[in-house]
């Protein structure tokens, strides 16, 4: 990875202005590969949008507002830090508590996913949260927390204990834009 | 990794904030300089230890559109099968899980028809019909790994 993207040459004419949707695309595709680690990124990115660094930096504040940027974070790569271990729980729970019991397992601090899921033929869980650790044994106890806060309105559940990673890509925006 | 990097990395998995200057916001928090951070987020990007920093999107907000789907793979084919699936662009994620379904996989897509469609290739190729378990509510994202 480089260390910075210098910025391309500035170009004769600025870009037409784009609507919001496709800035944001623009965004996806220009940081696809990270921010460049720059004293002023918002500068960078500005130029390379055509706005200005406040209205880059405003684009930006709007986009996170809706939740479309959820942050603009350093993804750590969790094996390194010592974090091996992750199981995806599953959990077949009454339907009318799923908004309480969703949010109730998703603010443990160790859950890093939670969804509700369909049930399908032979696929009884509607719930799933993924919690990871530095140990098998600490995973386990995770999952005994989460049973023991949804406590009777959970009927069944399970621990499906990734062994393997065969693939991990960052999402690919021409995969998206085919 | 000493205390600063790892500093850094909890910081930074919270997020760079949104003001004019933004490196010079967290060194004044971290007590370093902007350009040690730099330095120090470069090397942890260089050595592996972050994967990616950037904007976090969520795609399905953009027009894109994402499910979780798994197989039962027979394990003689499982090796051959995690393969086909590698070679697709749309499978972000492959991970080999302890269960009956022991191949769980993420597509992203840029709408439902063309996840459909992608599921529909996948049970052509594999001759396995994948489970579909596209999320209906988030209750939760958020990874972080305190260091």
């Amino acid at each position: 990875m480089s260390a910075c993207i210098s910025p391309s040459e500035p170009s004769l004419q600025a870009p037409p202005p784009l609507r919001e949707t496709s800035l944001a695309r623009r965004l996806v595709e220009l940081t696809q590969e990270g921010l460049p680690l720059l004293e002023d990124p918002w500068a960078w990115l500005a130029e390379q949008l055509g706005l200005s660094v406040e209205s880059t930096l405003d684009l930006l504040k709007r986009l996170q507002a809706e939740g479309a940027i959820r942050r603009i974070a350093a993804v750590p790569n969790h094996y390194r830090l010592g974090y091996r271990h992750n199981g995806m729980t599953v959990w077949d729970v009454v339907d009318a508590d799923m908004p309480r019991l969703g949010s109730l397992l998703g603010a443990q601090p160790f859950v890093s996913h939670c969804y509700r899921r369909p049930r399908k033929p032979g696929w009884r869980y509607n719930l799933f949260a993924m919690v990871h650790g530095r140990s098998r044994e600490e995973i386990d106890s995770y999952r005994d927390h989460l049973r023991y806060l949804l406590g009777d309105a959970c009927v069944a559940d399970d621990m499906l204990v990734s062994s393997r990673i065969l693939k991990k890509t960052g999402l690919r925006l021409s995969s998206l834009s085919r | 990794m000493d205390d600063l990097d790892r500093r850094l990395i909890n910081r930074l998995q919270l997020g760079l904030p949104l003001v004019r200057q933004p490196w010079q916001a967290l060194a004044l928090e971290l007590d370093s300089s902007s350009a040690e951070l730099l330095d120090r987020l470069h090397e942890l990007l260089n050595d592996g230890v972050l994967t990616r920093f950037g904007p976090m999107f969520d795609v399905e907000r953009l027009g894109g559109a994402f499910t979780l789907a798994a197989l039962a793979v027979p394990e003689a084919r499982f090796e051959a099968v995690a393969e086909q699936l590698a070679a697709m662009p749309e499978v972000a994620h492959n991970y080999r899980r302890e269960h009956h379904l022991n191949m769980w996989f993420v597509l992203a897509c840029a709408s439902e028809q063309a996840i459909r469609d992608s599921l529909l290739r996948i049970e052509r190729l594999t001759g396995l019909v994948p489970l579909n378990l596209p999320k209906e509510e988030t209750y939760h994202v958020g990874l972080y790994f305190p260091v």
